[in-house]
C-alpha cells in the first residue's frame, strides 16, 4: 500500500512537471507545425533565471515568500524575451519550409542557446533550494512529501485549466483553434496568422521557461538540463498526439506513472520504460492517442 | 561508371598513402570523420527518400559495443571479424525495428527512430557490466596477426576506415543510379504513384533502413577500434543529431557529400573547440543555420556549381 | 457479353459520411464508359475502391469473375486495372524522363536491383518511345512542376498505361486542362487505348467530351447509380437533368474557388 501511494504520488508529481513542459511544446507544434528542439533551452533559461533571481532576491534580505514571485517573473521575462527574439529574428525567415527542416533549424537554435546559457551563467551549478524547503513537508500514510512538490501539482492543474479555458472559452482561443485545424483556411478567413504565430511561440516559450523555473528549487541547475528534458517532452507529446494539449496531459500522466513505477520497482529500467511506452503507443496508434485528422490525398 | 569506380579507388589509395605521412592527430581526426561519413552515407539513403532518422546513433553505438564486447568476450581482436559482427548484429536489429519504422514518415519517423536510440542509451547507462555511463576501453585491434604499436598505432583503424569508405562509397555511388536508388527519390516525391506503379513503398524504405543500419554499425565499429573507448553517449540523441547535421552540411545530392561533410564537421568542431571551448556549440549552430538558409543542398552543391559551370 | 469488371452493392462510408451507398457497375471488354455526377457523388471513391486504395465498407468487386476486394493497389494493378488521377500523381521535382525511367525500373523488376544502372541507353530509348506516343517528347528534360496541366495529365495517363491494363480508369482526365486542349488530349489518350484494346471508364464533367468519346454513360448521384445506358438516353433522363447536369454550372464555380 505504502509503495502504491509512493508510486502514485511520485508519478503525479513527475507528470505535472512534464505537462508544463510538454504543453508549450505541443501548443507550438499544433499552431506552427514546428517541433521545437529549442524548447529544452527555454526550460534551461527558466531554471537558470529563476535560480539566480531567487539568489539575488534572498541575498537582499527581503521576505522569503517573495521568492516564488521571483520564479514566476524569471519565467515570464526569460520566456518572452527569448521567444520573441527567436520567432521575430529567426523563425520568420524560415516559415513554409519542411517540418523536418524546421526541426533542424530549432536544433541549431538549441546548440546556440546552450552556449549562450554557459556564457551568461558559467558552467557551475546553481542552487535555489529555499523556496523548496520553506514550505516544509507533509506526512502521508507514513511517507513524507515536500509541500513544494504538492504545490507543483496544483500549479500544473491551474495551467492546464487556464490553457483549456483560453483555447475553448475565449474568442482568441477559438481563432487559435481555427489556425490549428486549418492554417490556410484560417488565413483566408482573415485571421492574422503571423501574429498568432508570434503569440503562440511566446506563450510556448514562457511555459517552457516556467517549467524550468518551477523545477529550479528542487534540482541543481547546471549545463545540459535542457538537452535531457527536451527528449522527455518529445516522448510525452508524441504519446499524446502532436499538437493536442489534452494529449500532452494524458501523455504526461502515462509517462509520469510509468517512470515512477519503474523507479520504485526496477530502477534500472527508468529510461527504458519511458521510450518503451512511447514505442508501444506508436505501434498501435501511429498518430498518438489524440490525433489531428488529415485530409484526403487523391 | 567504370570511371567513377576508378576515381573512388584512386582517391582511396591516395588517402592511404597520405596516411603514412600524416601526423597522428590528423590520422585520428580523419579516421573518426570517415567513420562518421560511413554512418551519414547510410543516412543519405534515407534522407533521399525523404526520411530523416534522428536515431542512427542506435546502430553507431550498437556497432561500437559489438566490437568492444566481442573483443572482450570472445577474446578475438581480429578487426575484420569484429566489424563483420557489428554489421550483422546491426542489420539483425534493424530487421526487427525496421518493420515498425517503415510505417512512419516525416517527424514521426524522426522521433520514433530517436526513441529507439534513446532506449539503447537508457539500457547502456544502467548496465554496470559495460561500465554504465562511463563506458569501457576497447582492446587494440589486430589484423591478420599484426598489432600495430606506437607510431603506426592509429594507422590500422585509419586504413580500415579508408577501405570501408571506398567500398561503401562505390556501393552508394552505384546504388543511387540503380532502380532502387531512383525509387528512393520516387518515395520522397510521391508514394501514391510508387504504389500505383507496382512497388511497395514499405519494402523500399525497409531495404534502405537495413542498408543504413549496416553502414552505421560499420562506422560505429571503426570508431570503437580507432578511439579505443566507447560510452553510451554514442546512442544519445545529440550524436544522431550530429549525423543529420553532417548530412546537411555535406549535402545528400552525391555520395561524396557525407564524407566532405564529416571531415568539415570534425575540423570545425576541433578548431571551434580549441579557439573557444565555451562557444563551439554556438559556432556549430550558426554554421547549421547558415547552411539551411544559404546552402540547402550542402557544401557539395558548391562543387557541383563549379564543375558543371553553373553560376554561383 | 462477358463482364470484365463488375461491382455489386459497393458501399463506403467515412464515419457518418456516406461516400458510396450502393454502386452496381458493369464494364465489358472494349467499352468506353463515361461517368458523370456532381461533387461527392462517389466517382473518385468508386475508382479508389476498385483499385484497392480504399477498402469498401461492404459489397463485392469482381474482375474477370474473381473477387479483388482486399487487394492493394499494387496487386490490382498487376492484375490489369490501372488508373489516372484527378490531380496528376507524378514525381514533381524530377524530370519527365526520370519519371518514366522510374516507372520502367519498377515495372521490370520484382525486386529492385541495388547496383545496376537504371538510366541505360536501352531504357532511355524506351522512355522516349513512350513519350513520343503521347506527344510529349519535347518536355523530356523538364521538371514536372514546370509542366502545363495538360502535359502532366498525359504523363499521368501514360504511366498508367505502361502495364498495358485491361481496364483503364480515368479520373477527370481533362480537369484543369485548357478548353482548346481537351479534345487533343482525349484524342491522344484514345489512340493509345485503342492500340492496346483496353476498356475505359472515365469520369468527366465536360458533356462535349462525354458525347464525343463514350459508348455508354453512367450518372452517379449521392453514392448510387442514377442512370446507366446509351449516352443520349442518360443525358435525356429527367432525373439526370434535374440532379446531375442541371447543377453543372454550380459545380464548376465551386471548383474555381477551390483552386483559387
Amino acid at each position: 500500500m505504502k509503495l502504491v501511494i509512493a508510486m502514485l504520488m511520485d508519478g503525479v508529481i513527475y507528470a505535472s512537471w512534464l505537462f508544463v513542459i510538454a504543453a508549450g511544446l505541443t501548443l507550438i507544434y499544433g499552431v506552427m507545425r514546428i517541433l521545437n528542439m529549442a524548447h529544452g533551452s527555454f526550460y534551461a533559461i527558466g531554471a537558470y533565471g529563476g535560480a539566480s533571481l531567487v539568489g539575488f532576491y534572498l541575498a537582499g534580505g527581503y521576505p522569503p515568500w517573495g521568492a516564488y514571485f521571483m520564479l514566476l517573473g524569471a519565467a515570464l521575462i526569460g520566456g518572452t524575451v527569448v521567444g520573441l527574439l527567436i520567432e521575430r529574428g529567426l523563425l520568420r525567415m524560415m516559415y513554409g519550409r519542411d517540418e523536418v527542416v524546421m526541426i533542424l533549424v530549432t536544433y541549431a537554435i538549441l546548440l546556440i542557446l546552450e552556449d549562450v546559457i554557459k556564457l551568461i551563467w558559467g558552467v557551475d551549478a546553481y542552487f535555489a533550494y529555499q523556496p523548496y524547503t520553506l514550505l516544509g513537508r507533509t506526512k502521508l500514510a507514513g511517507l513524507s512529501f515536500a509541500n513544494y512538490d504538492i504545490l507543483l501539482i496544483f500549479v500544473s492543474a491551474l495551467i492546464c485549466f487556464v490553457l483549456w479555458w483560453g483555447l475553448n472559452r475565449t474568442r482568441k482561443g477559438k481563432l487559435l483553434q481555427a489556425v490549428i485545424h486549418d492554417r490556410d483556411t484560417a488565413a483566408f478567413l482573415g485571421i492574422n496568422v503571423t501574429r498568432m504565430f508570434t503569440v503562440t511561440f511566446v506563450i510556448g516559450a514562457v511555459l517552457g521557461a516556467l517549467a524550468g523555473a518551477l523545477t529550479a528549487p528542487g534540482i541543481s541547475v547546471m549545463p545540459g538540463i535542457g538537452v535531457e528534458v527536451i527528449i522527455l517532452a518529445f516522448a510525452v507529446v508524441v504519446i499524446g498526439g502532436l499538437g493536442s494539449v489534452g494529449g500532452a496531459l494524458l501523455g504526461a500522466l502515462i509517462v509520469g506513472l510509468a517512470r515512477s513505477a519503474a523507479v520504485h520497482l526496477y530502477p534500472d529500467a527508468e529510461l527504458f520504460v519511458i521510450y518503451g511506452v512511447m514505442g508501444l503507443v506508436l505501434a498501435f496508434r501511429p498518430q498518438g492517442l489524440f490525433a489531428i485528422a488529415t485530409a484526403r490525398k487523391i | 561508371m567504370k570511371y567513377a569506380t576508378t576515381m573512388i579507388v584512386g582517391a582511396g589509395i591516395a588517402l592511404l598513402a597520405a596516411g603514412l605521412f600524416m601526423p597522428g592527430w590528423l590520422t585520428f581526426l580523419l579516421t573518426l570523420a570517415f567513420a562518421k561519413g560511413l554512418v551519414v552515407m547510410g543516412l543519405l539513403l534515407l534522407m533521399r527518400a525523404g526520411l530523416v532518422s534522428f536515431g542512427q546513433g542506435l546502430y553507431y553505438c550498437l556497432g561500437a559495443y559489438c566490437v568492444g564486447i566481442a573483443g572482450d568476450y570472445f577474446e578475438t581482436q581480429n578487426a575484420l571479424l569484429l566489424l563483420l559482427l557489428a554489421i550483422v548484429v546491426c542489420v539483425a536489429l534493424a530487421a526487427v525495428i525496421g518493420l515498425l519504422l517503415c510505417r512512419y514518415r516525416d517527424i514521426f519517423f524522426a522521433m520514433f527512430s530517436m526513441a529507439f536510440s534513446m532506449i539503447l542509451y537508457g539500457v547502456l547507462v544502467k548496465s554496470s557490466a559495460f561500465g554504465s555511463s562511463d563506458g569501457f576501453n576497447v582492446k587494440p585491434p589486430l589484423l591478420f596477426g599484426w598489432t600495430p604499436t606506437g607510431e603506426s598505432g592509429p594507422f590500422l583503424a585509419y586504413g580500415l576506415a579508408v577501405v570501408a569508405l571506398v567500398g561503401v562509397g562505390i556501393f552508394v555511388w552505384r546504388y543511387l543510379r540503380s532502380p532502387m536508388g531512383y525509387a528512393g527519390e520516387a518515395v520522397r516525391e510521391n508514394e501514391i504513384r510508387v504504389e500505383y506503379l507496382g512497388a511497395s513503398v514499405r519494402r523500399i524504405i525497409y531495404t534502405k533502413y537495413l542498408l543504413a543500419a549496416a553502414m552505421a554499425g560499420l562506422g560505429g565499429g571503426i570508431t570503437a577500434l580507432a578511439a579505443g573507448h566507447i560510452d553510451p553517449e554514442m546512442a544519445y540523441w545529440t550524436t544522431s543529431g550530429e549525423f543529420v547535421f553532417i548530412a546537411l552540411m555535406g549535402g545528400v545530392g552525391h555520395a561524396a557529400g557525407p564524407v566532405i561533410g564529416a571531415v568539415l564537421f570534425e575540423l570545425l568542431r576541433t578548431y571551434a573547440f580549441q579557439i573557444s571551448p565555451y562557444t563551439w556549440q554556438m559556432i556549430l549552430g550558426i554554421a547549421l543555420l547558415v547552411i539551411i538558409l544559404y546552402l540547402p543542398k550542402g557544401v557539395w552543391s558548391l562543387v557541383e556549381r563549379v564543375t558543371k559551370g553553373k553560376p554561383l | 457479353m462477358n463482364a470484365l469488371l463488375e461491382t455489386r452493392s459497393l458501399a463506403r462510408n467515412f464515419g457518418a459520411v456516406t461516400a458510396a451507398a450502393d454502386i452496381d457497375v458493369t464494364i465489358n471488354a472494349g467499352e468506353i464508359v463515361g461517368v458523370i455526377g456532381s461533387n461527392g457523388a462517389g466517382k473518385t471513391t468508386f475508382i479508389n475502391m476498385v483499385t484497392g486504395y480504399l477498402a469498401p465498407s461492404s459489397g463485392e468487386i469482381l474482375f474477370k469473375g474473381k473477387s479483388i476486394v482486399g487487394k492493394n493497389p499494387r496487386q490490382v494493378m498487376r492484375a490489369g486495372i490501372c488508373r489516372s488521377f484527378q490531380v496528376a500523381q507524378l514525381f514533381p521535382e524530377l524530370t519527365v524522363l526520370d519519371n518514366v525511367l522510374i516507372a520502367y525500373g519498377i515495372m521490370k523488376h520484382k525486386i529492385l536491383p541495388l547496383m545496376s544502372p537504371l538510366a541505360t541507353k536501352a531504357n532511355i530509348q524506351q522512355a522516349e518511345q513512350l513519350l513520343e506516343e503521347y506527344g510529349i517528347t519535347s518536355y523530356m528534360a523538364e521538371t514536372v512542376v514546370t509542366l502545363p496541366q495538360g502535359v502532366r495529365k498525359l504523363l499521368d495517363i501514360a504511366l498508367a498505361m505502361l502495364r498495358k491494363p485491361e481496364i483503364l480508369l480515368l479520373d477527370e482526365p481533362t480537369s484543369g486542362v485548357a478548353i482548346d486542349d481537351k479534345f487533343e488530349l482525349m484524342d491522344t489518350v484514345m489512340r493509345a487505348v485503342r492500340k492496346s484494346g483496353a476498356a475505359v471508364l472515365f469520369v468527366e464533367h465536360d458533356m462535349e467530351v462525354i458525347a464525343r468519346y463514350s459508348t455508354r454513360l453512367i450518372a452517379f448521384y449521392d453514392g448510387r447509380v442514377l442512370a446507366d445506358g446509351a449516352v443520349s438516353e442518360v443525358m435525356g433522363d429527367e432525373k439526370v437533368k434535374e440532379l446531375v447536369t442541371g447543377h453543372h454550372l454550380d459545380i464548376d464555380y465551386e471548383r474555381e474557388v477551390e483552386h483559387a
